[in-house]
């Protein structure tokens, strides 16, 4: 079958006509920023990321030094070790920043893997349907029955520990249930009269996937994605504490958390340190996720 | 479905649930978990074979002679794909093989030490979940935005936020060693008691304590305001009567959607738990195989796991189906 | 408020019966056992195929060899009850004791026979040790399978005489007898029940105490065997061990009363634990030397000045003495100190250099062999996943960075199994390693470098004037003579930095002080069967 290009301006009438939903997005910012906890949650959020992210660069201590008073050093300002010094002599504030910056970073890496994945697979198969769909959403429930979590040891045993390959093992497992949402969008949308209508004009089908329909489901997959990232965070920090974790020198807070442990009887702020800096940033995203549900589908309220 | 019993009043709403079981459904279902099976099996099976390492070294080098007939005693010998035929076949038969690094025991032994640990820690966690859970949800869906709201669910995103293997240690260090009201760890002897289990339980009860209250909140904000409600309460039913009756048990509805997901996160969690509070459950084979690389004990863990997953979705949907009249299969 | 008090109550009584229900009243386990935490699961309790200490603790309760080990790990009779030995030292003629299996029938010399060339026998068990034994004649060629097992240098002259053939004269054989390889099994059972034999209904054993209970995990339960030929002096009626390998978890436990000794717990907690358990940290060095292995063969560690360079940059001290703190000694040389007829190792010659010193050689070194920031020196070091090696790592990756900034290591934890496969192929930079002795003697640490140990050899070394000297060894019976002729092929190894030599690992037991018969030692063995609570001993 060949596609006829459509004539360029009609095509331009069809998407200004799909960005007519922009007003919908305003309302929708005002009620996020009007919910307290969100907005506190998203200030919270980005002083954490900056302070994983430059924290770092300007703290007289190097993560990997050892330094000169030793290990188990507890809690002083003088010398400067505001969180002690962790059982090999290094800095545990700095190496709680680099925890954080490793820990975000898998969890937006992984998320964004899951992303692509979760809705090019959901997009496809709500909008060719059909065989296809029944096919496509059938192996996303099988892949449902699987011990996920297990999976991803297996991934981590085979790739020997890699951290890309944690990100990209994580994110391999966690794309089917954005699949979903991805789909049953994509079917209400598709029934759409803008679909059809560019349909009519012999718009290319990926160029509708990508310019009209994709576009459409950025509410429910931005409310999935902040809702998957502590997902992430928790899982990378589980496989930390079975020992499975981020290589050394670099760390995560899960990987903090399982050191803190063995130490908790002597130095219980190594083990509280990460454990809070953990659940504070889960909190933020957990309630920007809800924030922004609840602003994008105001029912529920 | 027929039913030709005479139904006496007393049983009578039961037949009726009775005869709405699917059967047909049901037995479709356990056809297509057959595949799922296969698929999950298939997949552990290759990627196990494909993590560096094998079941046999040792910091000793043996005898070429030697390797090859430990090998051969695996069956590790044998083309790959042959194999897995062999494993896939053993498996139909309920076989699951000798544990390859446990060698004084299969993995049928092995599971059945185990499992009743962990299905334990599972199923009580989960049962309190549900009952705390909703009964949390369910207040803070009567005083909407009051302060009691604000502080269930904050609370709630505080079992989400923070990782059992915070809340487990934590807990044992208070309650076992300062305190000394729960054993610390270990089972008492080979057996399961309050003082033993509570901790572990109650650890891996909190997050789902969390996610339930949340799902019960929001469902039955939802059903307080439908019509039937208004109706119940315009007929002058008691508020009590209303809540009780007619709200909460159709709020509940979502939590058995939750079942299935619900199970394979207790799944997950009960790994951590093991190990926190050193259980002797299944899912310590798990990471203990998987480090080992004890092939046939990875796999059955893994088996167990995923079939777990299956039935109890398939429970959900069935309870689903049965508990709410709209659904058609 | 009061509503849901009640709610609350009401949950947690459901729990209680939840519970109970499952659990039934625990019973406490009485003044007559043994509650030993033995750090991790056994693998199997059958002593062919048994692999590590842990299994050790429990198999040697149970199975008594030619030799047996005295409370501090010594030598001693077994089942031997007096032996010769030929004036080559060649030919081993034992006899064996009145004694008796658990199931009533005697112990033979065709038991041992039949151990042996079981644990040989490359059809039968497939045993990762059966290579300790190829001192014993023919016994390498046996299990490569070149030999019938029925030429291995075992004889059974009848039923109490057996005499053994060795390949070299082995001085050490006694502690090597006393190795669970060398156990013997119950022919009769064995070659009935094949290997379900171990299953707690089935075991007969010969020792001081019988499996009667194993669940995988949780724990295992040895009772007290009557038959056992010294059972009048054997104290406690039960032994039960734990696998527990969460070292913070034992701690735990002991300090509420569940345990009376641990083979481990964490070493960082060694000065608390002194105050709030007084009387149960014991630390000691054991057998065991932990190292750094180098790939000789390959860039850039075929060049002795990077080898020696990184093994100056170390700072053993600060590693064993701050990061570890208990027990852990730093060492310069590979044979660890305490080893039997070996009174003093051979010393790298750096030694008396300050580490700030010894950092400028190392420079200086490195700069000679042609690194420089032009041309940054770039290696991976990999690491176990158990231990202490995680602890370390990150420091030993920190020592090197203090050389200079173009010193570029890598650190990667890698599981045991793979650790070992890549060694043994030859596929790594550096890598940590350590080497438990197998039995107490020098050579079971040098071998490990004799070029033609294969594989074993882990970094490829090669030196003909190593290899001479060990040859030489082989020939002296003098054990001062051997010892001297040890030392120099230690020295030669140290001289050519062929490894770094990192530390002794100290053995961090937790034993309640009212527990007898319990005695540090560099072999690290302690059978419950010496070991009595002061109590009973009073009534």
């Amino acid at each position: 079958m060949t596609i006829l290009s459509p004539p360029a301006e009609k095509v331009e009438t069809l998407e200004r006509a799909a960005a007519q939903g922009r007003s919908l997005w305003d309302d929708a910012r005002n009620r996020l920023f009007s919910n307290k906890a969100a907005v506190v949650s998203m200030i919270i959020l980005g002083l954490l990321i900056l302070i994983a992210l430059f924290g770092p660069m300007v703290w007289p201590h190097n993560y990997k030094e050892i330094n000169a008073v030793g290990p188990l050093y507890p809690p002083s300002l003088s010398p400067f070790h505001p969180l002690g010094t962790d059982s090999q002599g290094r800095d545990v504030a700095v190496r709680l920043m680099i925890g954080l910056q490793v820990s975000l970073a898998v969890g937006v890496i992984a998320t964004v893997v899951s992303l692509i994945i979760g809705v090019a697979w959901g997009a496809t198969a709500g909008y060719v349907g059909g065989r296809t769909d029944q096919f496509m959403m059938r192996f996303v429930d099988v892949m449902y029955a699987m011990p996920f979590i297990f999976f991803v040891i297996l991934l981590n045993m085979v790739f020997g520990r890699n951290i890309f390959m944690i990100f990209l093992a994580i994110g391999a497992v966690e794309w089917l249930t954005m699949a979903r949402i991805v789909r049953g969008q994509t079917l209400s949308i598709k029934g759409k009269e803008f679909i059809e209508a560019a349909r009519a004009a012999g718009v290319s089908p990926a160029r509708i996937v990508t310019r009209h329909v994709i576009p459409n489901l950025l509410g429910p997959v931005a409310v999935y994605v902040t809702l998957t990232i502590p997902i992430v965070i928790l899982a990378e920090s589980f496989l930390s504490f079975l020992g499975l974790g981020v290589n050394e020198p670099l760390t995560s807070l899960g990987v903090l958390i399982s050191e803190g442990k063995s130490n908790m009887e002597a130095r219980p702020h190594l083990l509280l340190a990460p454990g809070f800096t953990m659940a504070l940033a889960l909190l933020c995203f957990n309630f920007i996720g809800d924030g922004l549900r609840d602003a994008l589908d105001p029912k529920d309220r | 479905m027929q039913n030709n019993s005479a139904p006496s009043s007393s049983s009578n709403a039961l037949s009726r649930l009775a005869s709405r079981f699917p059967t047909g459904y049901a037995l479709r279902r356990l056809l297509i978990a057959i595949p799922t099976m296969l698929a999950v099996i298939t997949m552990a099976f290759f990627m196990m074979r494909a993590a560096p390492g094998n079941p046999y070294s040792t910091d000793r080098k043996l005898p070429p002679e030697v390797e090859a007939n430990m090998k051969a005693s695996l069956g590790l010998d044998k083309p790959l794909v042959q194999q897995y035929a062999e494993y896939v076949g053993k498996v139909a038969r309920g076989d699951f093989g000798p544990s390859m690094r446990n060698k004084d025991k299969t993995v049928i032994e092995l599971i059945g030490e185990g499992l009743p640990v962990s299905l334990t820690i599972g199923a009580a966690s989960m049962g309190i979940a549900l009952f705390i859970g909703s009964l949390l949800g369910v207040l803070a869906a009567i005083r909407q935005n009051s302060f009691a709201d604000y502080s269930v669910m904050g609370l709630a995103m505080f079992g989400i936020s923070i990782p059992t293997f915070v809340t487990g240690p934590i807990l044992s260090l208070v309650f076992g060693v300062y305190l000394t009201l729960f054993a610390v760890g270990g089972l008492d002897m080979g057996r399961m008691n309050f003082n033993n289990m509570f901790l572990p339980i109650v650890t891996l009860a909190l997050p789902q304590i969390a996610i339930i209250s949340r799902l019960m909140r929001a469902s039955m904000i939802e059903v307080l305001r439908s019509n039937y409600i208004r109706t119940a309460r315009a007929k002058g039913l008691s508020e009590r009567s209303v809540l009780l009756r007619h709200a909460a048990p159709a709020a509940a509805l979502p939590l058995v959607s939750y079942i299935g997901p619900a199970t394979a996160g207790l799944l997950t969690g009960s790994v951590v738990i093991e190990r926190v509070f050193s259980l002797p459950g299944v899912g310590k084979y798990f990471v203990d195989g998987a480090l080992n690389r004890d092939y046939t004990l990875v796999l059955g863990v893994i088996i167990l796991y995923a079939g777990l997953i299956v039935i109890f979705n398939l429970l959900a949907d069935l309870l689903y189906g049965v508990l709410d009249p709209r659904v058609k299969y | 408020m009061a509503r849901k008090t009640a709610f609350m109550a009401a949950a947690l009584s459901a729990v209680a019966l939840t519970l109970t229900a499952c659990g039934g009243g625990g019973s406490e386990t009485d003044a007559t056992t043994l509650r030993r935490s033995i750090g991790a699961s056994p693998k199997s309790v059958d002593p062919h195929k048994a692999e590590g200490t842990w299994e050790n603790d429990v198999i040697g309760d149970m199975f008594i060899g030619l030799f047996t080990e005295d409370v501090e790990g010594n030598p001693i009779p077994g089942m031997a009850e007096s032996w010769t030995t030929s004036d080559d030292g060649l030919v081993w003629t034992f006899k064996l004791r009145d004694a008796n299996w658990s199931d009533g029938q005697p112990v033979t010399a065709r038991d041992f026979q039949f151990g042996m060339r079981r644990i040989l026998d490359p059809k039968s068990t497939g045993s990762a040790y059966g290579s300790l034994l190829y001192v014993l004649k023919n016994a390498q060629k046996v299990n490569s399978g070149e030999l019938p097992v029925e030429e291995l240098g075992v004889k059974i002259i009848d039923d109490k005489t057996l005499e053994v053939t060795l390949e070299y004269p082995a001085p050490y054989l006694p502690g090597l007898l006393k190795h669970y390889v060398s156990f013997p099994v119950p022919a009769h059972v064995v070659s009935e029940l094949g290997s379900g034999w171990v299953k707690p209904e089935n075991i007969v054993v010969n020792g001081a105490y019988k499996l009667d209970e194993w669940r995988t995990g949780d724990f295992l339960r040895s009772v007290k065997n009557p038959g056992f030929y010294d059972a009048e002096n054997v104290c406690f009626n039960e032994i039960v061990y734990f696998p527990y390998s969460d070292h913070g978890a034992v701690v735990r436990m002991a300090q509420t009363g569940k345990l009376d000794m641990a083979n481990a717990f964490p070493n960082e907690r060694y000065e608390e634990l002194k105050e709030s358990l007084p009387g149960w940290p014991r630390v000691f060095s054991m057998m065991t030397t932990t190292y750094v292995s180098l790939n000789n063969q390959q860039a850039p560690f075929d060049d002795k000045r990077v080898r020696q360079a990184l093994s100056m940059a170390i700072d053993r001290e600060y590693i064993t003495e701050k990061v570890m703190g208990a027990g852990q000694t730093p060492v310069y040389g590979l044979v660890p100190k305490g080893m039997r007829n070996y009174p003093e190792g051979a010393q790298i010659t750096w030694k008396g250099l300050s580490r700030a010193d010894r950092l400028v050689e190392a420079k200086r070194l490195l700069e000679e062999a042609g690194f420089g920031p032009d041309n940054p020196l770039k290696f991976e070091y990999i690491y176990r996943s158990t231990g202490e090696n995680p602890k370390a790592a990150p420091v030993i990756q920190a020592n090197w960075l203090e050389i200079a900034d173009w010193v570029q290591p890598e650190i990667r934890r890698v599981d045991t199994q793979v650790l070992y496969k890549q060694l043994q192929q030859g596929d790594f930079e550096a890598s940590d390693a350590a080497w438990v002795a197998d039995y107490n003697d020098a050579f079971n640490f040098l071998y490990l470098f004799d070029s033609r140990s294969g594989p074993m050899n882990y970094g490829n070394y090669s030196n003909p004037e190593f290899d001479a000297l060990i040859d030489k060894s082989h020939l002296q019976l003098d054990p001062v003579a051997r010892a001297k002729t040890l030392r120099a092929a230690e020295q030669v190894l140290m001289d050519d930095s062929a490894m770094i030599p990192m530390w002794t690992p100290g053995r961090q037991y937790l034993v309640n002080p009212d527990i007898t018969g319990f005695e540090p030692n560099v072999e690290d063995i302690h059978r419950s069967r010496y070991m009595c609570r002061k109590s009973l001993k009073e009534g």
